[in-house]
C-alpha cells in the first residue's frame, strides 16, 4: 500500500520534522517500509499555468498546431505543440525554456520549421496521472504563469508499506490510521477528522434496509441527489494516482479516496435499482455478473447485497453490473458496511477474485467505522460539489457488537515481559497516544482499547507490551541475558549419533556430504532405468515430477552420483536425510531417517570398493557402539539391486539397514566405466542400540604366538562359517584369527588365516598351541576344507 | 726389540690410513689385536725372559696393544664422521613449497553453520532436538495459535500430502512437542525449557537463485518465570555474533506471526555491504533473518504451560539463508544440487 506524507499530514501535524526519519521510525516500530521512498515533484520545476491564446494549423503536418501562449511573461510564446485537445482559453500545464522534466531540460528548439519556445504538458508527463491522450487539461481558476507546484499539491513524499505486515492491523489501511501512528510517534497531536453532521437529516425518510444473515455485522446507507460533478478535483486525483489508483469519475474516485483515507470501502448503487435493500445468502448457486463484466458463480456461502431478492452486490467484494451508476443516474444510495472478516476470505478464495475491499475486510474493519465514513463522505461530496442534496436520513442497522475489550495490568507484568523499565508516565502517555484509554490507579493499569483495535488484534495483555515496546523503541531496549537456573543437558542420542557419524564418513573416509530432496524425481530416475515405486504423495504439487514421496535415498543418491561423474575418478557421497516407508494404522506416514551412503570409483575394484563400504560401517559401529556388525544376504526388493551382492546389515540382533551393488542394468545406465557401492542405514534404529563400554585387557608381559594355516575353500563357503571351525576350540589364548592373504587361481580359491595365541599368566608352549590347531583343522575338515 | 715394535706402530698407521671403510678396519683390529694378531704374537718370545724382564716387555706390549687400539678407534670415529657428512651431502632437497594435497572429505555448508549454532545454543545449556519433517495439521498450525482459515495460512505455501499430513513449513511445527516434552520438568522443578531444533522445511513455491522449496531452518524455544524481550535480543545478538564471529548489530521491527506475541522481525547488519548499502541489501544495510518473538499465550497454553506464571521466547532462524550470507552462495539451489564442484569447499569450520 502507498501512502503520501501530504496526506497523512492533513491529520497531523508534523512540520519542522525529517520525514524520511519519521518514515524509518514508522518502519521499525509499525510496519515494514519497502526501501524505496518516493520523492514526488522532486524532478519538476519551472513548470506553469498557461493559456491557449491561439491555435493554427500546421501547414504541413496534421498533427501539429502552432500556439500562441500566455505563460504569464510580456509577451506570448510560440510554441509547436501536437496534443489532439489544444484549443483557445484552454489553461494548461506549461513547461517554459529552463524547465525541468525529469531528465529533460526544456530548450528552445526548431520543430517541422518553426520554433518552439516550452512545451505543453499532458498529466502524465509532469507525473500526476497515466493520462498521456493529451495535454493537461486545467479548469481551475488560476493566473498565468503561476508555478503549477503552488497551485497542486505535485511535491510529495510517497512510500510503500508491505501489505502482509499490516494483516494484523485493519486499522493501518488507511492515511488517518497511519496518521495516528506517525503522531503517536513523533509525539503530536492526531486532528480530529472533517465530517458533515448527518444528524441533521435524521427527520428525512430512512431507507428500506434489513440485515438478515448474522454474517452483515452493520449496515449504513444514505441517499443523495443531484451530483453534478463528473471531474475529481485535481488534488484528490493527484493523491489517488499517487497510491497507486487511477482516477475514474468524480463518485468513483471519492469512493476510493474514501476507502484509501478511513480504510473502509464504500459503494454507491443506483437508487432506482436498489430501494428494498435486504443483505442475505441464498439456498443455491446462481452465476453472477460484477461491474467488471465477469460472470462469477456465486454459492449458498457467499453474502449478497440484494434489492429485495435480487442480488446487486457481493457483499464486501464487489458490485454487480446492473446496479452501477450511469450516466442517467440522479440518486444514489451511499453504503457503508462491515461483514464477517472469515466469511468475506472464504468467498475471496472461492471467487479467486480479491478487490481493494476485501482485501480490507478480511482484516475484521472498525463497524464503528461505518456511520463515521458517511459522514465524511457526504462531507467532501459537499465541499467538492455544492449542489448535492440529502435525500434520507442515515439509515444504519448494527447487528452485531464486538465486545470491548479491556485490560488489567500491574507494572510487574511490563517488567517481567520487558526485561526493562518502562516508566508509569510513558505506558500511560503511549498508550493514550495510540487511542487507548489508560488509567493508573496505583496498583494497576486499566485500558481500554480503542474500537479499531479492538476487532481482533489487542485481546489480551501480551497485546499491550507490544504497543509500549514498539513506540518505546527496540533499539532503546538495555539487553541481558536470563537469571535461570542451570542444569545438565543431555544430548539426544540420535542427534548425537548422527553429528559422529558425518565426522567419521568427512574424517576418516574423505565423504562428501550432500542434500537432495525428499520426493522422487521421475525423469532422473527414468534415465537411470529406475522406476519411482508406488508411496504417498503430494496431493498439491505443481510438478507431477516431484509428487512422490522416496521410500529410500538410494535413489535419490544414483542420481546425484551420475551428475558427478565429471567431478573426479573416485569419490564417495553420503547424507542423512528422511523417507517414508508406508503409512501406519492410524494412517500417518512412517518416517524413517537414513544415513545413505555411495561409493564410486573408474579405478577400484568392485570386490574392493564394497569392503572399504563394509568397514565403513564397521568402524561406525565399533567407534559409536563397540559392538559388531554382522551381515545376512539380501533378496533384492528394488530393481537397482545387484541380486548376488547384497546384504541385511545386522547390529545386536536387529536389522538395520543394507549394503549393496547396482543391478548392470542400472550400472551400465549410470556409468559404464566407473563401479558403485551403496548402503542405507536406519539412524534411529542404529542410535537405539546400546553403546557397550571398552572392556580393557592387560597387555601381556608374556611374548605372543602366531600360528598360520592356508587353506582351500570351496565356493559358496564363507568366513563366517570357517569361524565356526575354532569359535569353542580357543581355551581362553587363542586371542584372534584373521586373513592375512588370499590366494585365487581358476580352480581354487586359497586363504591365509593367521591365529594369535597370547596369555597373560605365562609362556605359552608350541604342544598347547598345536594341540588346539589340531582341532581346528580336525574341525575343518569336517567342512570339507583341506590344508594348501 | 725397540726397532720391532716402531715397524709395528709404523705398520698400524700405515694400514690405517689406507684403509676407508669400518669393514677394513674390523679386520685391522684382528690382524693387529686379535689372537693371532702380531702384537698377541710377541707375547710368545716372553716365555725366554727373566721375571724382570717379563715385567718391562709385557708393559711396553700393553702400551703398543693401547695404541693399536686408539688408533683404530680414531679412524672409526673420523671414518664415521665423514659417512654422516657424505650422507648429509648427498640428500636432495624436499621442495616444501610444491602445493598440498587436500584431498579430503566435506560437510555440507548447512551442517556446518548449524554445528556453529548449535555449540553456542549448548554451551548456554541449550538442548538440540530432532524431529520429523512429515508432520499434522496440528503440530504444524493449530498448536501454534493458526487455528483454520486464518490468514497466516496463506503466507505459507504448504505442502500437503495425500493422507492429510503435511511437509513442515516451518520449525514452528516442533513447538509443541518440546513444550510437553520439557514442560513438566519445568513446572515441578524450576527446570527452564531451553531448546533448539534445527530442521528442513518445505513450501510449496517455484525455485529460482534465491527461492528453494525445501531449506533449513533453526527454531529456538526459551520458557520460564521471567523471560523478557530484553533476554530474547541478547540471545539473538550473542548467536549472530558468535556465528559471524564479530560484533553484530540487529534491530527489531515489529513482525506479525500467530505463534508470538509480540512478534518481532529481526535483521542484521547486512554482512556483505557492512551496513552501507547493497544489492543484497536492497540498498537498506539491512538483512531480513529471523521472525522472533514472545511466545504467544495460547500457545503456551496448548504446550500444557500457564502463560500467566511463565514467558518464553521463540525464534525460527533461516539456517539456510545464514549459509548462505555466510559464505557468500549467490545461488541457493547450489544447496540441494548435490554438485560436488559446489559442496566439496566445505571441508570444515570450526564450530
Amino acid at each position: 500500500m502507498f501512502l503520501s506524507m501530504n496526506w497523512i499530514s492533513d491529520f497531523v501535524d508534523l512540520s519542522g520534522l525529517d520525514k524520511i526519519k519519521l518514515i524509518q521510525r514508522f518502519s521499525l516500530s509499525t510496519a515494514e517500509v519497502e526501501n524505496e521512498i518516493f520523492h514526488k515533484g522532486s524532478d519538476l520545476s519551472g513548470v506553469v499555468v498557461a493559456e491557449i491564446k491561439s491555435v493554427e494549423d500546421h501547414p504541413e503536418s496534421k498533427k501539429l498546431h502552432l500556439l500562441k501562449v500566455d505563460a504569464g511573461d510580456p509577451e506570448l510564446t510560440d510554441v509547436v505543440c501536437g496534443a489532439p485537445n489544444v484549443r483557445v482559453g484552454m489553461k494548461t500545464a506549461f513547461a517554459k525554456v529552463g524547465a525541468k522534466i525529469g531528465e529533460i531540460e526544456i530548450a528552445p528548439r526548431p520543430l517541422a520549421g518553426y520554433m518552439s519556445c516550452g512545451m505543453c504538458c499532458s498529466e502524465a508527463e509532469i507525473g500526476i496521472s497515466d493520462d498521456n491522450s493529451g495535454i493537461m487539461d486545467i479548469t481551475d481558476d488560476v493566473a498565468n504563469g503561476t508555478d503549477i507546484k503552488s497551485v497542486y499539491a505535485i511535491d510529495d513524499i510517497v512510500f510503500e508499506v508491505d501489505n502482509k505486515s499490516l494483516t494484523n492491523r485493519p486499522d493501518l489501511w488507511g492515511h488517518y490510521g497511519i496518521a495516528r501512528e506517525f503522531a503517536a510517534l513523533a509525539g503530536r497531536e492526531l486532528k480530529p477528522i472533517p465530517v458533515e453532521d448527518v444528524a441533521a437529516y435524521d427527520n428525512l425518510q430512512k431507507v428500506d434496509m434489513k440485515i438478515e444473515d448474522p454474517l452483515c455485522q452493520r449496515y449504513a446507507c444514505m441517499q443523495v441527489e443531484n451530483i453534478t460533478r463528473s471531474v475529481s478535483p485535481v488534488d484528490m486525483r493527484i493523491r489517488l494516482y499517487y497510491c497507486g489508483m487511477r482516477g475514474i469519475n468524480f463518485l468513483a474516485d471519492l469512493t476510493n479516496y474514501l476507502m484509501l483515507e478511513m480504510g473502509q470501502p464504500m459503494h454507491a448503487f443506483d437508487s432506482r435499482k436498489v430501494g428494498k435493500i435486504r443483505i442475505k445468502r441464498f439456498d443455491k448457486p446462481f452465476v453472477f455478473k460484477t461491474l467488471d463484466g465477469v460472470d462469477r458463480n456465486i454459492d449458498e456461502n457467499m453474502l449478497m447485497i440484494c434489492n429485495d431478492d435480487t442480488p446487486v452486490a457481493i457483499a464486501g467484494i464487489m458490485g454487480g453490473l446492473d446496479s452501477e451508476i450511469v450516466e442517467d443516474t440522479t440518486t444514489l444510495t451511499l453504503e457503508s458496511a462491515t461483514f464477517d472478516a472469515a466469511s468475506i476470505r472464504k468467498s475471496t478464495v472461492r471467487l479467486a477474485h480479491r478487490t481493494d475491499a476485501s482485501m480490507r475486510y478480511e482484516k475484521s474493519l472498525d463497524p464503528e467505522m461505518c456511520d463515521t465514513a458517511i459522514a465524511r463522505f457526504l462531507y467532501l461530496l459537499k465541499k467538492y460539489d455544492g449542489g448535492v442534496k440529502v435525500v434520507s436520513a442515515l439509515t444504519d442497522e448494527y447487528a452485531f457488537r464486538y465486545e470491548k475489550v479491556e485490560l488489567k495490568f500491574d507494572k510487574a507484568f511490563v517488567d517481567r515481559y520487558t526485561g526493562i523499565d518502562i516508566d508509569n508516565d510513558t505506558i500511560l502517555k503511549t498508550l493514550r497516544s495510540l487511542g487507548f484509554t489508560a488509567e493508573f490507579n496505583g496498583e494497576f493499569f486499566d485500558v481500554t482499547a480503542p474500537s479499531w483495535r479492538a476487532t481482533k488484534d489487542i485481546s489480551m495483555n501480551a497485546d499491550i507490551i507490544e504497543e509500549i515496546t514498539r513506540v518505546y523503541g527496540y533499539d532503546n531496549f538495555e539487553v541481558h541475558t536470563t537469571r535461570s537456573p542451570l542444569y545438565p543437558v543431555r544430548m539426544d542420542v540420535v542427534k548425537d549419533n548422527e553429528d559422529k557419524i558425518k565426522d567419521i564418513l568427512v574424517k576418516r573416509y574423505n565423504l562428501h556430504e550432500v542434500h537432495s530432496y525428499v520426493w522422487a524425481y521421475y525423469d532422473e530416475l527414468k534415465d537411470l532405468g529406475i522406476e519411482v515405486e508406488p508411496n504417498i504423495k503430494l496431493a498439491n504439487a505443481t510438478n507431477p515430477n516431484i509428487e512422490t514421496i522416496r521410500k529410500s535415498m538410494i535413489p535419490t543418491q544414483l542420481c546425484q552420483v551420475k551428475s558427478n561423474i565429471g567431478y573426479a575418478p573416485e569419490f564417495g557421497i553420503f547424507e542423512v536425510g528422511r523417507v517414508v516407508t508406508g503409512i501406519d494404522e492410524n494412517n500417518l506416514c512412517v518416517e524413517k531417517k537414513m544415513l545413505a551412503i555411495t561409493l564410486y570409483s573408474k579405478t577400484e575394484e568392485l570386490y574392493d570398493m564394497y569392503f572399504k563400504l563394509r568397514d565403513i560401517l564397521a568402524v561406525i559401529a565399533d567407534d559409536l557402539k563397540h559392538k559388531t556388525l554382522s551381515f545376512v544376504k539380501a533378496e533384492p526388493a528394488h530393481g537397482y539391486e545387484h541380486p548376488v551382492n547384497l546384504n541385511t546389515i545386522m547390529l545386536d540382533g536387529k536389522e538395520i539397514g543394507k549394503i549393496g551393488i547396482l543391478h548392470p542394468v542400472v550400472g551400465k545406465k549410470l556409468d559404464k566405466k566407473g563401479n558403485v557401492v551403496f548402503a542405507e542405514v536406519d539412524v534411529q534404529a542404529f542410535a537405539e542400540v546400546n553403546n557397550a563400554s571398552i572392556v580393557y585387557e592387560e597387555p601381556s608381559k608374556y611374548p605372543p604366538m602366531d600360528y598360520d594355516i592356508s587353506i582351500i575353500v570351496p565356493s559358496g563357503v564363507l568366513f563366517s562359517d570357517l569361524q565356526k571351525a575354532w569359535e569353542n576350540e580357543g581355551r581362553g589364548i587363542l586371542k584372534s584369527a584373521r586373513i592375512v592373504d588370499t590366494y585365487n587361481t581358476d580352480t581354487f580359491h586359497s586363504v591365509t588365516i593367521r591365529f594369535v595365541f597370547s596369555s597373560n599368566e605365562r609362556t605359552l608352549s608350541s604342544a598347547e598351541v598345536q594341540e588346539i590347531m589340531d582341532a581346528v583343522i580336525l574341525n575343518l575338515k569336517d567342512f570339507n576344507i583341506s590344508l594348501r | 726389540m725397540d726397532n720391532n715394535f716402531d715397524a709395528l706402530k709404523q705398520q698400524i698407521k700405515e694400514k690405517l690410513a689406507a684403509t676407508g671403510n669400518l669393514a677394513d678396519l674390523d679386520k685391522i683390529r684382528v690382524e693387529f689385536l686379535g689372537k693371532k694378531g702380531s702384537i698377541t704374537a710377541l707375547l710368545k718370545n716372553m716365555k725366554n725372559l727373566s721375571n724382570e724382564e717379563k715385567k718391562s716387555f709385557g708393559a711396553e706390549v700393553n702400551k703398543l696393544k693401547g695404541f693399536a687400539s686408539q688408533k683404530i678407534d680414531e679412524r672409526i670415529t673420523e671414518i664415521k664422521k665423514k659417512e654422516i657428512e657424505l650422507e648429509i651431502a648427498s640428500m636432495p632437497t624436499f621442495d616444501i613449497t610444491t602445493p598440498a594435497n587436500l584431498d579430503r572429505g566435506s560437510y555440507h555448508p548447512i551442517t556446518l553453520v548449524q554445528r556453529q549454532c548449535e555449540s553456542i545454543f549448548k554451551s548456554m545449556g541449550f538442548t538440540v532436538e530432532d524431529y520429523p519433517e512429515v508432520v499434522t495439521d496440528y503440530e504444524c498450525f493449530e498448536s501454534v495459535n493458526i487455528p483454520k482459515h486464518h490468514p497466516a495460512r496463506d503466507m505459507q505455501d504448504t505442502y500437503y500430502l495425500e493422507n492429510g499430513q503435511l511437509l513442515k513449513s516451518q520449525t514452528s511445527a516442533a513447538q509443541n512437542a518440546i513444550l510437553r516434552k520439557y514442560g513438566k520438568k519445568m513446572i515441578e522443578d524450576g527446570v527452564p525449557i531451553k531448546a533448539i531444533f534445527p530442521g528442513r522445511c518445505f513450501r510449496n513455491e517455484a525455485t529460482d537463485a534465491s527461492h528453494e522449496n525445501t531449506f533449513f531452518q533453526m527454531e529456538g524455544v526459551m520458557v520460564d518465570k521471567d523471560i523478557s524481550i530484553s533476554n530474547l535480543i541478547f540471545f539473538m545478538k550473542t548467536m549472530l555474533s558468535e556465528v559471524f564471529r564479530r560484533d553484530v548489530k540487529v534491530r527489531l521491527r515489529p513482525g506479525f506471526f500467530p505463534f508470538v506475541e509480540p512478534g518481532f522481525e529481526l535483521d542484521i547488519n547486512c554482512e556483505i555491504c557492512g551496513g552501507e548499502g547493497c544489492s543484497s541489501c536492497k540498498h537498506s544495510g539491512w538483512l531480513e533473518l529471523c521472525p522472533c518473538g514472545m511466545i504467544h499465550p495460547n500457545v503456551l497454553r496448548e504446550g500444557g504451560i500457564d502463560p500467566d506464571e511463565y514467558t518464553g521466547f521463540a525464534f525460527g532462524l533461516g539456517l539456510t539463508r545464514l549459509a548462505m550470507m555466510k559464505y557468500k552462495v549467490k545461488d541457493i539451489r547450489d544447496l540441494n544440487s548435490g554438485s560436488l564442484k559446489a559442496l566439496s569447499q566445505f571441508t570444515d569450520d570450526e564450530a
